[in-house]
């Protein structure tokens, strides 16, 4: 099966790792992810207001140059700006309009695109009890909690991921892998965001709360599927710590394709 | 003075697609928002002054810069009054002048480690200027 892939700009830096473990696994596991041609960056959040039209437009563009319907995010942001600017494309006839009279693309895009998060497609496409059979290296007696965040889930009308209060996705992932999931209050609150960078004070304080809150239900460590919320899980924790990885890197150990 | 008033509270509306009557003040947008302690004005408040036509004293301050948009005012509304557009909407107002972005793309860049994801400083290029 080939899906077509968006890494984003962060996983081709500061979060290599996780673009690396996604595209081990994915062969693993029988799918080829195809990267498309000339990405740009997604913008990093989801413009609210209706009339940023410029703003939505490099998200249109991944939409448009997906030959294979099917487009895989994996980044936590990259997946709900593409998500969401599709959600608006469908829905909104003036975006719809402003966007193709700017871009004039030779076939106007028809709204088609399925944005589907890598953990969509285990899930849905692959399914948990499959995923199990590929386990080599199950990660029998490991107290793993799930990190969502926010931008994943919310909001839910549009993201369609799982239930945005009381998700369930990463949780049965980390028990097909062989771990026990945890879970935690704290595990669909906000890690402090970009607010990071002029307020390092609002970024601790949700961190020790989340943190806080996996530490006191039995979490050993962590997984996520955002580099902001991995930023500051570990650059801004100050009185409770726990690892944190890329939900991709434990999924290549299970499957034993971690090294090489 | 009263006919800018109402254009600033008209855009606001126009641009965040909220509609502040529908609001019911059971404040549970304010009592989940993870950036509560750090705003002058909560997001409750938000809805309130906008439907009073209060956008420039929104626009002033530093508040509509706390929001982290974890959209949890968004999705736990029981209206679905969505404040956090509204924030979004007053920002967005503030920053589109000329002059007036929060940051400029030397104090964003300036923040850049070798852990600081890319994703954080493009977040702070959207949200801090136009």
């Amino acid at each position: 099966m080939i899906y077509s892939y968006y890494p984003g700009c962060t996983l081709k830096d500061r979060a290599k790792e996780m673009d690396k473990y996604a595209r081990a696994s994915a062969a693993a596991l029988g799918i080829e992810l195809r990267e498309i041609p000339e990405w740009q960056c997604c913008g990093a959040v989801y413009p609210q207001a209706s009339d940023e039209i410029a703003s939505r437009l490099s998200a249109v563009r991944a939409l448009m140059n997906t030959e294979e319907g099917k487009l895989v995010t994996m980044c936590s942001a990259c997946h709900h700006v593409i998500k969401r600017t599709n959600y608006d494309w469908n829905r909104d006839a003036d975006f719809r309009m402003k966007a193709t009279n700017y871009m004039k693309p030779e076939v106007p895009y028809d709204g088609s695109t399925q944005v589907l998060h890598f953990l969509e497609v285990i899930r849905d496409e692959i399914g948990f009890e499959e995923l199990k059979k590929k386990v080599v290296n199950p990660l029998t007696g490991r107290k793993i909690g799930a990190f969502y965040g926010c931008m994943v889930l919310r909001p839910g009308k549009e993201l369609a991921f799982d239930d945005p209060e009381n998700p369930q996705i990463i949780e049965d992932f980390i028990r097909a892998l062989g771990a026990e999931p945890v879970k935690y209050p704290y595990r669909n609150e906000c890690c402090g965001a970009y607010v990071a960078l002029e307020n390092k004070n609002c970024a601790e304080t949700q961190v020790d709360r989340a943190l806080n809150s996996a530490i006191a239900n039995g979490c050993e460590e962590l997984i996520t599927a955002c580099p902001l919320c991995m930023y500051n899980l570990v650059e801004n924790a100050t009185r409770h710590k726990l690892p944190v990885r890329y939900f991709t890197e434990l999924l290549a150990e299970a499957l034993g394709v971690k090294e090489g | 003075m009263e006919n800018h008033v109402q254009m600033l509270t008209e855009t606001a509306l126009r641009i965040s697609g909220v509609n502040p009557q529908k609001c019911m003040k059971c404040g549970k947008c304010s009592g989940t928002c993870p950036s509560y302690d750090a705003m002058e004005y909560h997001p409750h408040q938000f809805v309130a002054m906008v439907e009073k036509g209060q956008i420039e004293k929104l626009m002033e301050s530093d508040s509509i810069y706390m929001c982290l948009s974890c959209m949890a005012c968004v999705e736990r509304c029981p209206r679905g009054v969505e404040p956090g557009k509204l924030v979004e909407a007053v920002r967005l107002m503030k920053i589109r002048q000329q002059d007036q972005n929060r940051k400029n793309g030397n104090d964003i860049a300036a923040f850049a480690d070798e852990n600081v994801p890319q994703q954080l400083l493009m977040a702070a290029m959207r949200k801090y200027r136009k």
